[in-house]
């Protein structure tokens, strides 16, 4: 059956809070889950108090800062800080999004909680494992896939053509919207999640791809692809405004048309 | 199973992709993604003659409710709601039952079970329906 609890080694319990900044004139509180794969514990949640007058405004700022500042152990991952590489992905007050692209002051009320992203599993505080993620994404073949020779120059494609990739394209795979999905949650080991069905209709839908019928064929599964019931919180999740459901509806789509 | 887990990964040595690919598509389940939606506008079209038939149906004795089912037209119409609704039950069930039922022996059990019920249910309703409408 589905696990509606989390197991034992996985509750989390107690936590620490650290002093606040002696000099600081203004705080902001941080809740932030933590977890060590090495002290054999399980999760807690510390309490971090944050100088706001010396730190940038968004949660990766809070975060970088208590990481230089207070706790040099505190685990995340970031890049780009402008919400292009997708790696500092995680659960801000109960919403999957980008911590360089969420405002700590639209937070409101109290602490600005942060976890790592739902359902997976974690390598350390706010890093989570996303192979099978990765591997799903692989097993879409992303990549233009052609039977015709290659012409001498590029690919040709009209700009009614191009402007179908719209809000496909842009998707910077950081897993919040398949994490954010209850049906991922409960069946990831077999339904490839709103973001590797949202990059196999970018592949289906691209005019230049010669094996469209094969994509759809390797989609075409109760599991693989039925199992989005459209629930949306893809879309509410996605920090780029993508749509994945509707991309799903439209494969679905496709693959009634084939049928009928 | 639900998400990869850390004690599956371990005593596994399947690469990723492996084990995503797995058996691969079964090419299948359009079909039932398209009776779904075939038997919900069936359903909905048909809710509203339904509801005053049985509006019509109440207080009446058998008697009474034989003479109204008398008219084909209206037996028709509550054998299409009731094959039309059962077979609906039966999709609907099938996906809850995959989406949380992760044993195989227990899922395909259930699958099973649910078809069963779900043909019984209609077979006894169509044979009632017909039974009252030939006045037998």
């Amino acid at each position: 059956m589905v696990e509606f609890a989390l197991p034992k080694n996985s509750r989390i319990s107690g936590g620490k809070t650290w002093p606040k900044p002696p000099a600081a004139t203004e705080t902001r509180e941080f809740r932030v889950y933590r977890w060590n794969p090495d002290d054999g514990k399980n999760p807690s949640i510390d309490t971090f108090y944050i100088d706001t007058a010396e730190c940038g405004p968004m949660v990766l700022d809070g975060l970088i800062w208590i990481k230089n500042n207070i706790d040099p152990t505190l685990t995340f991952r970031r890049s780009c800080r402008e919400g292009v590489c997708g790696s500092c992905a995680m659960n801000i007050d109960g919403q999957n999004t980008l911590a360089c692209t969420r405002s700590m002051h639209d937070v409101k009320d109290g602490a600005v909680k942060v976890n790592p992203l739902p359902h997976q599993p974690v390598v350390k505080d706010l890093v989570p494992d996303l192979t099978n993620f990765y591997a799903q994404y692989a097993s879409i073949e992303p990549w233009l896939k052609t039977t015709t020779p290659t012409p001498q120059k590029e690919w040709k494609q009209s700009h009614e053509d191009r402007e179908k990739l719209d809000g496909l394209y842009e998707c910077i795979l950081c897993a919040c919207c398949s994490t954010s999905c209850p049906s991922y949650w409960w069946n990831s080991d077999r339904f490839l999640g709103p973001a590797a069905l949202l990059q196999a209709t970018r592949w289906v839908k691209d005019s230049r791809d010669e094996a469209t019928g094969e994509r759809l064929d390797n989609l075409e599964d109760p599991f693989r692809l039925y199992r989005c019931h459209t629930i949306m919180n893809c879309a509410k999740a996605c920090p780029k405004g993508l749509n994945p459901s509707q991309a799903i509806a439209e494969l679905k789509l496709k693959m009634v048309e084939r049928q009928i | 199973m639900t998400a990869p887990k850390a004690s599956m990964q371990k005593t596994s040595m399947r690469t990723p992709l492996g084990r995503v690919r797995n058996l691969g598509a079964s090419h299948s389940g359009t079909s039932d993604f398209w009776r779904q939606r075939l038997t919900a506008v069936a359903t909905a079209l048909l809710i509203a003659p339904v509801v005053v038939i049985v509006l019509m149906l109440i207080g009446r004795n058998q008697a009474g409710a034989a003479q109204i089912l008398g008219a084909p037209l209206i037996a028709i119409i509550l054998i299409l709601f009731i094959i039309a609704s059962a077979w609906h039950m039966k999709i609907g069930m099938q996906v809850v039952i995959e989406d949380y039922i992760h044993n195989e022996k227990l899922k395909l059990a259930s699958v099973m079970a649910n078809n069963f019920f779900c043909v019984a249910v209609a077979l006894a309703s169509i044979y009632a329906i017909l039974k009252l409408s030939s006045g037998v």
